[in-house]
């Protein structure tokens, strides 16, 4: 868009605030983790004790590693289920289709604190059903003349319902970005791989999946940001055993934050702003390339 | 072959069926039941108590989002009018703020609002406070941030703006500049312009990026405990207590639970009305 304007003195300094506002409250969070002083309020001369501290507290490198876990391998599961289920909706019939669209946007529609907590409810009833089976039943296995006795585990809530949550709030996202690449894909382009020999997985590979690709690669950099991001489900589905840095941090907000938690926040602003700068550059430098071929 | 195909998505409609339709059976049944599981009306009823809450939360996220969307909206159509690389930065640091966690974001607000905060040592600094001694008599040294229902605002805002620009600002470069042309050819000053073409094309992304601020503003639990300073309780706080927090009640907390998702499923459809037949704005 453009009404062959230049933009006014007004427009840049609009910009400028609004910006200063959202990065304020970061710089200052940045500035105190190298503070020598345990206080955010008072400066008492550069030091990298809190990041020293860091890695001593058991806590915090638990918590960002349970962090990481969980967003790592709910992305990994929500990309390719959410990848395989576009395309088996887009191959149904609208009938069928619609309905179930409406309840894959569910998790994004409603309030998280509404998923968090009807999750949480789901995962109490079903766990205190499986820890009555568990604790009333033994299943006696008769192999090769002899008796195995199977004992069941009592669950609670912890890291695999934490894991549950994640995909579930994270296929959506998937789907939501794989679909449109479905649609706009030539579907003649899978028969007339399939008329000249193809079997259907050598078409997945070799047709659809290099076509709605980056489809996926957005699709699973937006789940791995809510999963990053998420607390309140978190909150709600992880039980008292795990933490991730969220619940992590809210606990500390009640009785305090150290600034070992600026120092964690610090180093994982830096390696996510590493990163998006040298994914820009790639782009600007592709985008080049391609001018240049075009000429 | 192509119903071979939609089996695909067999293994997700099942994952559906347990862990997105089933949880929301479970809020359903417990918010009609009491503890012993016999069915009754009276969570319901019992809400007339926390009208309080509920009208503090609907005001305070309808008031963020209205701040949300007179900053956002200019704000998106100055970047809009950017150069290319100067977008490119535009929208990476609209984005980076979203990295560091929430929570701790607004900590850090919290800190720079307190009595003896930034923004108040600053005043100090510049002898406002000195200023309004002299002339009203009082005797202030700072102005009281934390526990209003202004700070929770101000949290709302500075966590939820990007999502107000986002969407706006993808409708906004989206938009075909010959129209705009057109419009100008035919005679259209700017403001009839903005008025008659670029309000119009942009009304998806304003109503995708105002559920996308209401929804978490209205729900919020963490911003209004650390900015209201624990007495500018919201609907979310209410409902957290109700689960994990002293008032244990899941069935309480289920039903105030049923009555946000009704609402929000409410203001969701009526927008929808609103940007009929115009196409989705995309998220993110």
């Amino acid at each position: 868009m453009s009404l062959n304007k230049k933009n006014s003195l007004g427009n840049r300094i609009l910009i400028g605030v609004v910006f200063f506002f959202l990065y304020a409250p970061i710089l200052l969070l940045i500035f105190y983790s190298f503070n020598a002083a345990d206080s955010s309020v008072v400066w008492k001369g550069f030091s990298l004790r809190w990041y020293a501290k860091l890695f001593q507290n058991q806590l915090i490198i638990k918590s960002v590693y349970n962090t990481l876990l969980v967003s790592v391998l709910a992305t990994l599961i929500a990309t390719v289920v959410g990848t395989l289920s576009a395309i088996g909706l887009y191959s149904m019939r609208r009938k069928f289709r619609e309905p179930l669209l409406t309840i894959n946007n569910i998790p994004m529609m409603n309030a998280d604190i509404v998923t968090g907590v009807a999750m949480c409810l789901f995962f109490v009833a079903a766990l205190s059903g499986w820890n009555y089976l568990a604790s009333h039943y033994r299943l006696i296995i008769d192999l090769f003349g002899t008796q195995y006795r199977v004992t069941f585990h009592q669950l609670s809530l912890g890291f695999g319902t934490l894991l549950i949550a994640h995909i579930t709030f994270n296929i959506p996202y998937v789907i939501l970005s794989v679909a449109p690449k479905l649609r706009q894909m030539d579907k003649n382009l899978v028969d007339a791989a399939q008329d000249l020999g193809c079997t259907w997985p050598q078409a997945f590979f070799k047709v659809i999946l290099p076509e709605i690709m980056p489809g996926i690669v957005s699709g699973a950099l937006i789940a791995f940001t809510m999963s990053v991001d998420d607390f309140v489900i978190s909150y709600f589905t992880a039980g008292s055993s795990t933490s991730t840095l969220a619940m992590q941090i809210y606990s500390m907000t009640k009785k305090g934050v150290t600034p070992e938690i600026n120092a964690v926040s610090t180093i994982l602003f830096g390696v996510v702003l590493v990163l998006l700068i040298i994914v820009n550059v790639r782009e600007i430098r592709a985008e080049k390339a391609a001018a240049k071929r075009v000429y | 072959m192509k119903n071979k195909r939609s089996l695909l998505a067999i293994p997700y409609v099942g994952w559906m069926a347990f862990f997105v339709v089933a949880p929301i059976i479970m809020v359903v049944i417990y918010a009609f039941t009491t503890a012993d599981f016999s069915f009754t009306g009276e969570n319901f009823t019992r809400m007339g108590t926390f009208t309080v809450i509920f009208t503090r939360s609907f005001k305070l996220a309808i008031i963020a989002t209205l701040v949300c969307l007179l900053i956002g909206y200019p704000l998106s159509y100055a970047m809009a009018k950017e150069g290319k690389g100067f977008q490119r930065v535009a929208m990476l640091l609209i984005m980076l703020p979203m990295w560091v966690n929430f929570l701790l974001r607004t900590y850090s607000m919290m800190s720079i609002m307190e009595n003896n905060g930034l923004i108040n040592q600053f005043f100090a600094a510049i002898g406002l406070f000195d200023l309004i001694n002299n002339v009203f008599g009082t005797d202030i040294h700072y102005f009281k941030m934390i526990g209003t229902q202004g700070a929770v605002v101000v949290g709302m805002v500075y966590n939820y703006l990007p999502f107000m620009v986002l969407p706006i600002y993808s409708t906004l470069i989206k938009m075909d500049n010959t129209l705009l042309e057109a419009a100008q050819d035919l005679g259209a000053d700017t403001a009839t312009v903005f008025r008659k073409v670029i309000l119009p094309l942009s009304l998806p992304g304003i109503l995708s990026g105002v559920t996308m601020v209401f929804v978490p503003s209205v729900s919020t639990f963490a911003i209004s405990r650390l900015l209201g300073g624990g007495i500018q309780m919201l609907l979310g706080d209410l409902i957290e207590q109700q689960f994990l927090g002293g008032a244990y009640n899941p069935h309480l907390g289920s039903a105030i639970a049923l009555v946000m998702m009704v609402i929000v499923v409410a203001c969701m459809w009526i927008m929808n009305r609103f940007g009929e037949g115009e196409e989705q704005a995309v998220m993110l």
